[in-house]
Formats: structure tokens, sequence, C-alpha cells
């Protein structure tokens, strides 16, 4: 009971060119659609009583997984096997009728949910205290407000404890007092046994509610994880899109993709940010990371030196080095030589907040000598902050606090705390 | 799976449909003051206008029938069965388009909506008829036991009207073009059918065009009910059943082949 397996699990949406090649397909005339995927293979397993968070950008497919499993789409590939009663709740409502009456559309939505009739009429009382809408419930349902009708269809929905529990972010409209109640019922069926999917735009829910989460981006399982990892990379992600519409900000307002400048003996090809080897636009404070270039010599230079340079949003230089700085020159490059060279952080330790790389071929000592190659601005990327305390501004210096007493003596302080988190380890021969 | 599958949910669902057709039929006069009276306020409306204008041109074309209610009977024996007939096909064109909402949120048998459109419109017509017969019954000429023969006409009636109804909803729910269409097509339909004037009226270069109308037998079949007492020919019906067949099949092969479809399309 209350089991759910998911295997390879797709929707696609048939789009035809014109209207009319439907039609020709209907007679025969050939195949005239091509298909959009919104959801592709997706697949997962949850075990009874376990609560799965499904999380995701707008159009990830959410909705789309949840009216699948709800049987209200089809679909197109895969197929998925749930074991007991499930109910859902989608959206706003379950199909009310507005010009009835609230008792009888809940009689209705109970036909609906397989609910029989004299169920429902010993369960109406519960249904009408825990929606808690008094006399409304004998007025026409166009009468109530949203918050209203998504009270009283999640009364109904969950009058008995289904086996699945299926909840679409309608729980988002009602206010702060009915959120925690019905939170509290779920959580409540959560621990009868009762399996819950639950789609949310807020991490706090799906932290406290969920044993796991499913990230999904672009209609694919990016991340099946713990509530915390996956919504740590789903922040990261969101962040890294913020990343790249500020690009594209910053190129409309300035006019020009970027700036580049320079003799081009030397070109740079391509600038990447690496996080375990995987090019990446966000990344934590404190990852370990490398910025990789790749260039091109087009003429013998004597002397080479790469240069990277890392600016806050405001333009403010916040770090910067270079090949001759760190004793890693080149001399006597032939022409048509392609390489690479990675600067390597063992520990990226920027503050939460936006960036730019620049990077820098030239001669010797600076760039004013001879400038090969100035790219401006070549990678905007974020850093998000990692668990752990917080900090702010534009550097995350490893830090820890202890208390002290000033030693009579020697005048010298003395730690009378132990060391806070998270770096007591580094310092434990300290105490 | 599909084949038997159809039904048996339909039949799961039954207080759901139940439930509706009681809801369909009440939320129609909702909110109004009079309610129940509108129900037959309409038809009987029509009635009397087409009796009004059309008795005393009409009187002559129907000989043989010398009871001053002759025509009044003739109308609405054909005026019944058309009203049925067109408001059955009407709401299933409109029915998947209509109940968007509840197919996108609520996982339910499709096929259950145009039952709901079926049992509703039926309803709607034991009203009326109801009132007819009273009517009969008031005149002196209710036909006992010759009546007996309408039921299995109004079966066929539904079948026909479900038939194209399914089919038409199923491609409006593609092509919106079919619902607004099909009112109008319904009064060409209507005017192409004796129903108002006599069947001998009819020229005979348009009587062979017309013979193809397979509501035609049907009309004159409950039209020769009440207004002679007595069941003609069964053999004019064949016509009209094998019409109604091949129909239903065609609505219920187009629903099983774009029925996945139909929510995406919403």
């Amino acid at each position: 009971m209350g089991y759910l397996r998911v295997r390879d699990l797709g929707k696609a949406y048939k789009r035809y060119p014109h209207k009319w090649r439907r039609l020709a397909e209907w007679v025969g005339l050939g195949a005239h659609h091509d298909v959009n995927w919104v959801l592709r293979d997706v697949n997962f397993d949850v075990a009874p009583g376990e609560a799965v968070g499904i999380i995701g950008a707008n159009g990830a497919g959410k909705s789309t997984l949840l009216k699948l499993l709800t049987g209200t789409i089809r679909p197109t590939t895969g197929a998925f096997e749930t074991g007991g009663r499930v109910a859902a709740l989608l959206e706003l409502g379950i199909g009310f009728h507005p010009e009835f009456t609230g008792r009888q559309n809940v009689r209705m939505a109970g036909h609906i949910l397989g609910i029989p009739s004299e169920s429902i009429d010993s369960l109406m009382s519960e249904i009408e205290a825990f929606a808690e809408i008094g006399d409304y419930v004998d007025q026409p349902v166009r009468t109530y407000s949203s918050g209203m009708q998504v009270r009283l269809a999640f009364s109904v929905a969950t009058a008995v404890r289904p086996d699945i529990l299926i909840v679409d972010e309608a729980l988002s409209v009602g206010d702060a007092y009915f959120q925690h109640k019905s939170f509290d019922r779920i959580r409540q069926f959560r621990d009868l046994g009762t399996t819950l999917l639950f789609v949310s735009h807020s991490p706090a829910a799906v932290k406290t509610l969920c044993d796991r989460a499913i990230l999904l981006d672009h209609g694919q399982v990016l991340r099946d994880d713990s509530p915390d990892a996956a919504l740590d990379y789903y922040n990261a992600m969101i962040a890294a899109q913020r990343a790249d519409y500020q690009i594209r900000q910053t190129e409309a307002e300035t006019g020009r993709t970027t700036t580049r400048s320079g003799t081009a003996e030397a070109s740079i090809v391509d600038i990447e940010l690496l996080c375990v080897g995987v090019p990446v636009r966000a990344l934590h404070s404190g990852d370990s990371t490398t910025v990789r270039i790749t260039l091109e010599v087009r003429a013998a230079v004597a002397d080479l030196t790469a240069g990277i340079l890392i600016r806050d949003r405001f333009g403010n230089d916040i770090f910067g080095t270079n090949t001759f700085h760190l004793g890693m020159n080149r001399t006597n490059v032939a022409a048509g030589e392609r390489m690479i060279v990675e600067f390597v952080f063992p520990s990226f330790d920027l503050g939460a907040g936006s960036y730019s790389l620049t990077a820098a071929l030239h001669s010797h000592e600076v760039h004013t000598a001879s400038n090969f190659d100035w790219w401006d601005r070549a990678v905007v990327f974020q850093v998000v902050r990692k668990s752990g305390p917080l900090t702010i501004g534009v550097c995350a210096l490893q830090v820890a606090a202890r208390w002290c007493a000033l030693d009579e003596e020697t005048a010298a302080p003395r730690p009378v705390s132990g060391t806070s988190p998270p770096v007591r380890e580094k310092l434990g021969n300290e105490n | 799976m599909l084949r038997t599958g159809l039904l048996r949910e339909c039949w799961q669902f039954r207080g759901f449909i139940g439930a509706s057709v009681r809801r369909d039929f009440v939320s129609r006069y909702l909110g109004t003051q009079l309610g129940w009276f509108w129900a037959v306020a309409q038809p009987l409306a029509m009635i009397l206008i087409y009796t009004l204008v059309f008795a005393e041109i009409m009187k002559p074309a129907l000989p043989g029938h010398e009871s001053k209610f002759a025509y009044s009977i003739y109308l609405c024996a054909g005026i019944l069965l058309w009203q049925l007939f067109s408001d059955l096909i009407i709401r299933s064109v409109a029915v998947f388009v209509h109940n968007a909402g509840l197919l996108k949120k609520v996982n339910l048998p499709k096929l259950a909506l145009p039952i709901i459109v079926a049992l509703s419109g039926l309803a709607s017509f034991a009203v009326v008829s109801a009132l007819f017969l009273a009517f009969l019954v008031s005149v002196g000429s209710f036909p006992w036991p010759a009546i007996l023969a309408i039921v299995p006409v109004v079966v066929l009636v539904v079948a026909l009207a479900m038939g194209l109804g399914v089919f038409l909803g199923t491609i409006n729910v593609f092509y919106r073009d079919v619902e607004q269409s099909t009112s109008m097509l319904l009064q060409f339909w209507f005017w192409l059918t004796p129903i108002v004037y006599p069947g001998r009226a009819v020229p005979e270069a348009f009587a062979t065009v017309l013979a193809w109308n397979p509501f035609w037998p049907i009309v004159s079949f409950a039209q020769t009910v009440f207004l002679d007492n007595r069941a003609p020919d069964w053999s004019s019906l064949v016509y009209p059943t094998l019409v109604a067949a091949a129909l239903l099949l065609l609505g219920l092969v187009a629903f099983r082949r774009l029925s996945g479809e139909i929510v995406d399309e919403l």
C-alpha cells in the first residue's frame, strides 16, 4: 500500500506547424507534427510512508509529473504504478461548480474522489469543521474567496486518509493559519503511513515535511537526494540562471558583449570556471575551483604571462594574480601553439554574490608592457553560501570564535570555551 | 483493456454521473426565480407560436384529420423529438471543451461526460413529454397502446444524437469551429425535415434528396403514432438504425483514438 513506482515516464505534446496538418494526419496523409518533450525518462521509487518533495523552476515539469501521476493526462512513454487510493489536490480547487453551495460541491467532490455517499454524509460535519468557512458552506461557491475554496477543497480531499497524497502548490493560496493547519494534517497522515508527493516553491516546507527531494529541470530528474542537498543544488542553479540573465542585461546596457583589446600575438579562445571538472556558472563558496583558460599563440612570443582578475558586481577588484607572480611564465613560445593554463583554487573562499572574471595575456609583470589579449568580464558567475555560519562580504574567510578570560598573572588571554565550528578541526591542537 | 474498460470505468463513477445529471438539471434553472416554470415555458412557447402561425395555413395539408388539434399534435410530435435530438448534439459537441476545468484537475472517465449529457437531456425531454401527454389526454386523443412504439424511437434518437455528438465533440476539442457551425447546420437540418410542414408537401424532386435524411423516418414514425394512434411500418426505421449504429461506431473510434490527446489540447 502506498508505494509509487515510476519508470521511464515521459510526456510529449504534439506540435503542428499548421492546424490543418493535424487533419491531414488523421486522414492518413503521413505524420506532420514534431514533439515537444516536457517530461522525459523520469524514474523514481517512493516507499510507503515516504514524503517526497518535487522542486524545480517554472516549466521544469513538476505539474506535468503530478498530472500524469493523478491520471488526468496520459503518458507518452513509460508507466507508473501506484499502490492504494490516490488523493490529489491540483492547482486551485477540485473542479467546484460556482453556482452550487459548498455543501453540494463537497458531495460532488466526494463522488469524484470515490467516497460513497453515506460516508460523505457522515464526514460532512468534520469537513465543515476543518475548512472553518462557517455559514458559507450553504452559500454558492462563487461567493467564496480563493482562500476559502482552497480550505474546502483541502478538507474534502483529505477527509479520508489516502494511501498516496499528491499536493500541488494549492496550499500556498491559503493564509498562514490554514497553512499550518493543513501541514499538521499532512504530517499526521505521513506519520500514519500516507505516502506524500509534494510540489512546492517553499524550501522550508520541503525541508520540514519531506524525507527526500527530486529536482526537475527541463523535464528531467536532475537530482534525487536529501532535501538539503537537492535544494542547495537548486539554489545554485537558480543563481546560475540569474547570472546568465545578468550577463544578458550587461550586454544590453553596454551594447557590446565584452571588452576585448590587445595586439593578438596570443589570444584567449575560451575561459571556463570548473568545479570538480565540470564547467559551472555557480558554485559554493569554499568549493575547490579551477579557472581554465584556453589560448592560442598566433606569433612567436618571448615571454608569455596569463592573468586573471575577479571583480564584484560593482566592478571593484576583488582578487587578481598572474603566472608571472606565481613563477609559472612561459618563454619562447612558438607560433601556432594552442595551450591551456589553469589557476587552481583548493578553496574558493569568495562570499555569496555575483562576480565577473577577466583574463589577460601579456608579457612580463603587468599588461601595460605588451598586451596580447585582454578579455573583460569574460565569465559572470555566482557564488552561493555554503551551509554553515552566516558571513557577509566578498570574501568568506575561514573563521572560528571562542571566549577567553584574562589571566591575571601573565595578562594573557586564556580560552574558556571551545572553538566554534566549522574550523574547530583545523585549530584542534591549539586547545 | 480500453474496450471493456471504458464502460466499466463509467459504471464505477455512476455516483458522479447521477449527481451530475441532477446538478445539470438543477443548474439550468438555478439562479432564476421561477425555476421549473422555465423548463416547460420555452418548448411551450415555441409550440404555441408555430400552432398559431401555421395552424391556419397547414390545416388543409393534413387531410383526413378533422380534429382542430391535429396540426398541434403533428407539430409537437416532431418538435419534441427534434428538441431532444438537437439538444443532445449541441451539448455533446461542447461537452469536453466546457468541462476543461474538471478534466484537467480530476481523473474521470471522459466518456462519463456525454453520458451525463444524454441522461440530463432525457430528463428534460421527460418533463416536456409529460406536458404533451397531459395535453393529449385532455383533448381525448391519447394514442394508447400505440404510444409504446415511441420508446424504441426515443432510444434511436438518443443513439443517433450521441454517435454524432461524441464524434463532433471529440473533433471540437481540436477544431473549435465545429461548435460554431453545429447550431447553424442543425437549423438547416430542422427545416430539411418535415416537422413544421407535412412530408406530403415536399415536391418530388426534393423528396428523393430528403430521403437521405435519417431523421425523416423517425419523425414520420412518431407523427403517425400520435396522429393515427397506430404503429407504422417498422421497416422504415431500418435506415435510421443503421445510420445511428454507424455514427456510434464512428464516434467511439474517434474518441478512442484521440482521447489521450483531449486533455493535452484543452
